[in-house]
């Protein structure tokens, strides 16, 4: 017991002192008995001349999983062409290691090359190589991140996935694409009217959002790489929470122009909607799962709201959130296996997780004002925005809320996550 | 209590009217002949001419500018009674002028998720625009849209800031 009790400060202690890491995001890490690979991350070679300290973003990558622990790996002038003394690696207490490179090609890119090491087997693991300009090192070093994730636990990672996600600075509006953790964030859109639901393409090259720029709520499908963007609900009253069917035809939307908050599928490139369901309460928050058939949603149709789900083509609907009085926002896991949504519990909204197999749900949060949760690709942690310190921002957390991160990023109020896909 | 509506609606009136004085800086040629008309006396028709100035619907129109917010109860889309005579004015207004376009934008307190909020915020717009529908406004002058939670008229977490945030807006287009 006390060396769990040991091993959980150590993480913290580690989080505190990384100094590049630190300076990125915040790790909490509540409860015991976690199971984590402990992993060094040795400075590429040639880093200190690089732009971009490569160890250090993977080390982040990796702890924010919550699949790993970082063990210091102090000075080091190994690359990937060395053949580390694994007794040492041991006593530091790692079961992986990580050496690598970087150095400046001659027509100014950048070459980085990396290896991974099973130090409890002594075993080369493989190692990958990439060359590529300055500003996208970062990107690099998600790869890498990815790679080591993906040897190690059999799962993808979802390091170099993008995020999109709004902030608020005064009365300007923005909409951002960023890195999965929250860094190099580009704006794709900025407004001096709210926007909100961002929700990405399958593709992982378009965004449909909700732009109040035309003093109403109204949807626009809008291409990240050229900014051409498509207003694609425009109807009479409010348009509003635009959700992908997974093979990118469709969007799922809640329209008013029949009168009420309904809910309706259109072409997602415009056209005329269909009407999915009629009734006179609410239903909004569409959800599709990942085969497609069914839509999750939000409806007070029993009196205050709840979480449903009926067939994508439309039909019977059927309750899935059966405790409490305020169920919303509700999130599907990639894998199909997790429900995420926000549901309000003596006048606190909290992200909370179900089992979907069993129904079983679990609050995973200490704070109060939670909102608008988004699985990882890989179905292994969840962004969701919240207040912290009088302010809101993005965490992500492990499902079963152990590990989390505040994400790095933007001042001003940070909000409306949407996690992307996976991308080659 | 009753008084007190009473006091507080002569009140609004007496500060309507009183703003209203300041039409005497319309252009005296007012082709649209609804608003502020002189009459066409001149210097011929003698000395002692009285301008008769007609506020028409302008009288309304700025009564309606001052009292265009409804606010509403938590967790609720019922129009209060004190909130129906303001309704029937902007009825009056909206009917005497068919080109007038007019948005009920419906908003709620900062509380809880965007899009139900964007959804109840509708609930609250719809509200408006039924009741104006029943004083005989066509359907086809309004149009409800919500802002949910986005455009708070009060900032703050405080219950004051809440009330003030509940409420529909009702926007000449």
């Amino acid at each position: 017991m006390l060396k769990r009790h040991l091993s959980v400060l150590l993480v913290v202690i580690t989080s505190f002192f990384c100094g590049s890491a630190w300076a990125q995001f915040r790790v909490e890490v509540s409860g015991v008995g976690l199971t984590q690979v402990p992993i060094a991350i040795a400075a590429f070679r040639g880093e200190d001349a690089a732009p971009q300290k490569i160890a250090s973003i993977v080390q982040a990558d990796l702890e924010r999983s919550g699949q790993f622990r970082g063990i210091d790996a102090g000075a080091s002038t190994m690359d990937e062409g060395s053949r580390p003394d694994v007794s040492t690696w041991r006593q530091k207490g790692a079961d992986a290691l990580v050496t690598g490179s970087i150095s400046r090609l001659a027509d100014g890119r950048f070459d980085v090359r990396m290896r991974l090491w099973d130090v409890v087997k002594g075993q080369d693991l493989g190692g990958q190589s990439y060359a590529v300009v300055a500003g996208d090192l970062r990107l690099v070093a998600h790869r890498v991140a990815d790679f080591v994730y993906e040897k190690l636990t059999g799962d993808k990672g979802i390091f170099s996935t993008r995020i999109a996600y709004v902030t608020k600075v005064g009365q300007t509006y923005n909409l951002w694409v960023a890195d999965a953790d929250g860094e190099s964030a580009q704006s794709a859109l900025n407004s001096a009217e709210p926007i909100i639901s961002p929700s990405w393409a399958p593709n992982g090259q378009q965004l449909a959002y909700v732009s109040f720029e035309s003093r109403k709520p109204v949807i626009f499908v809008h291409d990240v790489a050229s900014g051409k963007r498509r207003l694609v609900a425009n109807f009479k009253g409010s348009n509003s929470a635009p959700a992908w069917s997974p093979d990118g035809k469709t969007l799922a939307v809640t329209l008013t122009r029949d009168g009420g908050s309904q809910l309706y599928v259109l072409d997602a490139t415009g056209g005329e909607p269909r009407r999915l369901a009629q009734n006179s309460s609410i239903d909004t928050e569409p959800t599709f799962t990942a085969d497609g058939k069914f839509i999750y949603f939000v409806s007070d149709r029993g009196g205050a709201p709840q979480i449903y789900r009926m067939p994508s083509t439309g039909g019977n609907a059927e309750r899935v959130t059966f405790t409490g009085t305020y169920n919303i926002s509700p999130s599907l896991s990639p894998d199909g296996k997790w429900l995420a949504y926000i549901s309000r519990v003596s006048g606190v909204f909290k992200l909370h997780v179900m089992d979907l197999a069993t129904g079983v749900a679990n609050a995973v949060t200490d704070t109060t004002a939670d909102e608008n949760p988004s699985f990882s690709p890989n179905s292994r942690l969840i962004i969701y925005a919240t207040h912290q310190l009088g302010r809101e921002a993005l965490m992500t957390t492990t499902l079963d809320g152990k590990i989390k991160a505040r994400l790095a990023g933007q001042s001003g109020d940070i909000r409306e996550p949407d996690w992307g896909p996976m991308q080659k | 209590m009753n008084r007190l509506i009473l006091a507080a609606a002569v009140a609004v009136f007496l500060t309507a009217c009183g703003s209203a004085v300041k039409l005497d800086n319309v252009p005296v040629e007012d082709k649209s002949g609804t608003g502020v008309t002189q009459a066409a006396g001149s210097a011929a028709t003698g000395e002692r001419v009285v301008a008769p100035v007609d506020l028409g619907n302008k009288g309304l129109d700025a009564m309606a500018a001052a009292n265009r917010v409804v606010y509403f109860d938590y967790d609720s889309y019922a129009i209060r009674p004190e909130f129906q005579a303001r309704i029937e004015t902007h009825a009056k207004l909206i009917k005497a002028d068919k080109t007038k376009k007019v948005a009920l934008e419906g908003h709620t307190d900062e509380r809880g998720g965007r899009e139900y909020n964007l959804a109840l915020g509708q609930k609250r717009a719809e509200a408006v625009k039924r009741a104006l529908a029943l004083l005989g406004v066509s359907e086809s002058q309004l149009e409800a849209v919500s802002f949910g939670k986005e455009k708070p008229a009060v900032m703050g977490m405080t219950e004051a800031a809440f009330e003030k945030n509940r409420r529909v807006e009702i926007s000449y287009r």
